[in-house]
């Protein structure tokens, strides 16, 4: 903390949408998904209680980089891949800040593969926003690292040749504390996700399937259309039978050989079902409830997959500064000059 | 080695000595002991005058088995004395350093005073009684060539027994071994006849003041606690562990109670960028790191200059390219911190000359990265983070004031009388941008890598704005140069017919051998500079005033380059690049070649 930022003890000021969107022409391609994200975002933020002042957006780089220039909050636009290890460092620095993180697949599990899967081990308090449209859009059109096997691209003419990542699968992997999964089609989903993630105390990693609809259209649209939606998605409610389906004819049972698989429910009685809890300390359901579907063409699970507390880092870091000042006072730099052995001349 | 070299060092500075020493040891943590890459030296120079170097050749060399022997006998002179564990050379070691005959007895070490020492037989005797197991007993045979050498340069010894029970106090039966060994050396250099009198060196005259004895690399993370408390922002240190820098981390670690904040982060990479992101949020941001990783973090320093926020890159150089030599010194990273940047990327470099000048040069860093709000490079090396000297402790009021101000107010008025923060409307003077910290009302504002246009900060692709921000940035580097003093020059400032010009840690090696060149009745001038870009105002001039200019360095030629380039001047340059420091011996003579016109 520093001397020069004075704690505001006024209550937090209300606030609309239109307080929290910057004067920025916003510059996406008309119809991306993008759109929808940020709209869900800026009509969040009026019903988090927090003030525009405390809020950071922090990203890498790639067309959802672009995001912290649109919110009138304080921003920074980075590097390519490093936005979690720059948000880690003012995090710790900044407890009393919200740290927001906004990435791509590209950004996020590419490039800056290393600095996520760590930021989520550390569970530093910050949210990770992934927009995972299983395409490079700011460079036009190149596969990714969670574009399906096979992708013909500009980069790829005669089909990719890569296993795509399970950004879920990845973050449960990591010992993430909280992973979840939205989709730009749903607004109130992608909102109360959001809110979940925004109050978890740690990283927080939602993987958001958004439509890129200039170089990779329709990737969502088997799962996320809205006539289709009841049958493929599987929404996962804490304490709740995993079902879906219309009149949630379909469920997923834990399967001790296959894992977690899809059934009728009929078929199987309802006490067969899985009870989602998403507070098991154990993250092996979660990671078994992530390789449900294996793209985004199968019924798919959306929701809270994994949020268990754990020691948030930078609590933890401050925690530890405080102890030392707390058991050898403040720091005398007189007295450490002279902590060596000393002699006069 | 490493710990016996560095207590007798100690020993010596509290007798008063000038000291300097020259720590030597291999890359690999437990190389195999025998073999000359297995070989851990500890150089060190004591004097009862003021001395800027480690020394030149060694006058008593301890060489504890064959392979030190081998790998250290060409550095000491003939005439001198060599004192060598005679357990150790056995025909298995003599092989494994690669003698065919002892050299012991083929005559080879006639020019030298040898002096055979059952080191390791008389180590167990003195330990076993204990009960220490002869395997471990061995161990302690250091500490008995320790006593024996504090012996004949008569250096105290109880300050060594109380040390040992410090320093190895959870572990009762070592620091009893270790006594005792240390003990029955010291004894031996009494009792046996081999040495006819100990060696007496008097203490140094050096100006009068309470002195300590640092590292560079403690003199560092000192300077850093310094320029945090001096500006009253805590410290950030985002780092990943790598030779010969980790000793930073660890230093600052352990001062938590500084409001130090140390962050160990995954890569290279996260260490730099978690330092931007501290410094951003109002922390005096800081990484360390080494040559390999400068490389790494070039991208975050790019993004420090396009952000314009203070951020201090400290880079402790080693023998490169690649891996390299990560023990070994070296200054061959001067034109990457210029120049390792894409785009036009210009920053404040400066360096440190000498262990303990570490502390001003790190507050020096700080002053010029909060003050136009810029990364900074500061270059030390690996002999000076490693190496040693007593140094006369500053006065703390007498620190400069490190305070700058954050912005609390909206700083531009649109045509309909809004009110916004432009975060890219510069001071006049010096062309820093303000700084307003998140968490500050209404003065909420995004800036990114993106060109940005001057003023408002939104995001530019302007061709003439561009080439503006390139010219401005460009201009506020360089013109910190009116506010940096004038180099000054030593020696025969008037008359000089040779100056030499030198960076870093070389300044004791020249130092020494102007002083000996003059002695000799030559005319000979020298500069040491600790800013490297921009440089002294004065800097040009100087250099036009001598007839011939003289750039030693441990690299083949960079800042010669520079100056040739900057300046227009005939700079030559001495190279040296075999991991190790220049001797004041070696300089003296490129000095007089030059002079002389050997060389030209």
């Amino acid at each position: 903390m520093t001397d020069t930022i004075t704690p505001v003890d006024d209550p937090v000021p209300a606030t609309t949408r239109k307080d929290w969107s910057s004067d920025q022409e916003v510059r996406w391609c008309p119809g991306c998904g993008d759109y929808s994200i940020l709209a869900a975002v800026q009509l969040l933020m009026p019903e988090l209680g927090i003030r525009r002042e405390d809020t950071v957006f922090v990203s890498g780089i790639g067309c959802a980089a672009r995001f912290p220039y649109y919110m009138n909050t304080y921003g920074m636009h980075t590097i390519h891949g490093r936005a979690p290890a720059i948000a880690t460092g003012l995090a710790l620095a900044r407890p009393d800040l919200h740290v927001f993180v906004v990435s791509g697949d590209g950004d996020a599990l590419s490039i800056g593969g290393n600095h996520l899967i760590h930021a989520l081990r550390r569970n530093v308090n910050i949210t990770i926003l992934l927009f995972n449209n299983q395409i490079y859009g700011l460079t036009k059109g190149q596969y990714s690292p969670t574009s399906e096997l096979g992708k013909v691209t500009k980069s790829t003419p005669f089909g990719s040749l890569d296993q795509p990542f399970n950004p879920i699968s990845v973050a449960l992997g990591a010992e993430a504390t909280f992973v979840a999964r939205t989709h730009d089609m749903d607004r109130q989903h992608m909102m109360e996700t959001f809110r979940r993630a925004f109050e978890h105390k740690g990283s927080t990693l939602v993987e958001i399937y958004q439509n890129c609809n200039v170089f990779n259209d329709g990737a969502f649209g088997a799962i996320t259309a809205k006539q289709v939606r009841d049958d493929m998605l599987v929404p996962l409610r804490h304490g709740e039978p995993i079902r879906f389906g219309v009149d949630g004819s379909k469920g997923v049972v834990l399967d001790p050989q296959k894992g977690a698989r899809i059934v009728e429910v009929a078929d199987v009685g309802e006490d067969a079902l899985l009870v989602h809890d998403e507070a098991r300390p154990d993250p092996g359901v979660a990671f078994m409830l992530s390789r449900l579907a294996r793209g985004p063409h199968e019924p798919t699970p959306i929701g809270i997959f994994r949020a268990v507390e754990r020691q948030e880092y930078g609590a933890a870091v401050n925690a530890q500064v405080e102890a030392a000042r707390a058991e050898r006072g403040e720091g005398d730099l007189a007295a450490l000059l002279r902590s060596g052995a000393t002699w006069d001349v | 080695m490493q710990l016996t070299g560095d207590r007798f060092t100690t020993s010596s500075a509290l007798v008063g000595n000038d000291l300097a020493t020259l720590p030597d040891f291999p890359a690999e943590i437990r190389a195999p002991a025998g073999t000359l890459a297995g070989v851990s030296a500890f150089q060190v120079h004591i004097s009862d005058h003021d001395i800027t170097t480690p020394g030149d050749a060694p006058t008593v060399l301890v060489a504890m088995n064959p392979a030190a022997l081998r790998s250290q006998i060409d550095r000491v002179d003939a005439g001198a004395t060599v004192i060598v564990n005679i357990d150790a050379f056995d025909d298995r070691s003599l092989t494994k350093a690669g003698y065919s005959e002892n050299p012991l007895r083929d005559g080879s070490l006639d020019a030298y005073t040898v002096f055979e020492v059952p080191m390791t037989s008389l180590t167990k005797g003195a330990v076993e009684p204990l009960g220490v197991k002869p395997r471990d007993a061995e161990r302690s045979k250091n500490f008995f060539a320790l006593g024996l050498v504090s012996w004949m340069y008569t250096r105290p010894v109880d300050r060594t027994l109380e040390w040992i029970d410090k320093r190895f106090a959870s572990k009762p039966l070592v620091v009893a071994a270790n006594k005792a060994a240390f003990k029955a050396g010291h004894a031996f250099g009494e009792t046996a006849e081999l040495f006819d009198h100990p060696y007496d060196v008097k203490p140094a005259k050096l100006p009068s003041g309470t002195y300590t004895n640092v590292t560079g690399n403690t003199a560092l993370a000192w300077g850093l606690i310094a320029a945090s408390q001096l500006s009253g922002l805590p410290l950030f240190l985002g780092s990943y562990p790598i030779t010969p820098a980790s000793d930073i981390l660890h230093e600052l670690s352990k001062h938590k109670n500084f409001n130090v904040r140390t962050f160990q982060a995954e890569d290279e990479i996260a260490g730099i960028g978690a330092a931007l992101g501290a410094a951003y949020g109002g922390n005096l941001g800081v990484t360390t790191t080494s040559g390999p990783g400068m490389a790494l973090k070039a991208e975050t320093m790019g993004l420090a200059v396009s952000l314009e926020l203070p951020l201090l890159v400290i880079d402790i150089q080693r023998g490169g390219p690649s891996t390299g030599l990560p023990t070994k010194t070296e200054q061959a990273d001067l034109l990457m911190a210029l120049h390792g940047r894409h785009g036009e990327a210009p920053l404040p470099i400066i360096a440190a000359k000498s262990p303990s000048h570490c502390f001003e040069v790190a507050i020096e860093a700080a002053r010029l990265a909060l003050t136009w709000r810029t990364p900074v490079i500061l270059l030390s090396d690996g002999y000076l983070a490693n190496g040693t000297e007593p140094w006369l402790l500053p006065d703390i009021d007498s620190l400069p004031d490190l305070h700058i101000e954050f912005a609390t107010e909206p700083n531009h008025t649109d045509e309909n009388g809004a009110q916004s923060f432009w975060p890219y409307l510069r001071d006049p003077e010096t062309l820093a941008r303000p700084l307003a910290l998140p968490g500050t009302p209404d003065l909420m504002h995004r800036i990114g890598g993106l060109e940005k246009t001057d003023g408002s900060g939104n995001v530019d692709y302007d061709p003439v704005n561009h080439e503006r921000m390139v010219e401005v940035r460009a201009a506020k580097i360089a013109g910190i140069a009116k506010d940096l003093p004038d180099v000054e020059v030593s020696g025969d400032v008037d008359s000089a017919d040779l100056l030499v010009v030198g960076w870093g840690s070389t300044w004791g090696a020249i130092d020494g051998a102007v002083a000996r060149a003059r002695a000799a009745g030559h005319k000979v001038a020298a500069v040491h500079l600790m800013h490297l870009n921009p440089f002294p105002p004065n800097l040009g001039e100087v250099l036009k005033r001598y007839p011939k200019v003289l750039v030693p360095e441990l690299n083949l030629g960079q800042l010669s380059r520079v100056l040739r380039a900057e300046f227009l001047v005939d700079a030559k340059t001495v190279s040296k690049v075999r991991g190790l420091p220049f001797t004041a011996a070696e300089l003296e003579q490129a000095i007089l070649d030059h002079l002389t016109g050997v060389l030209s």
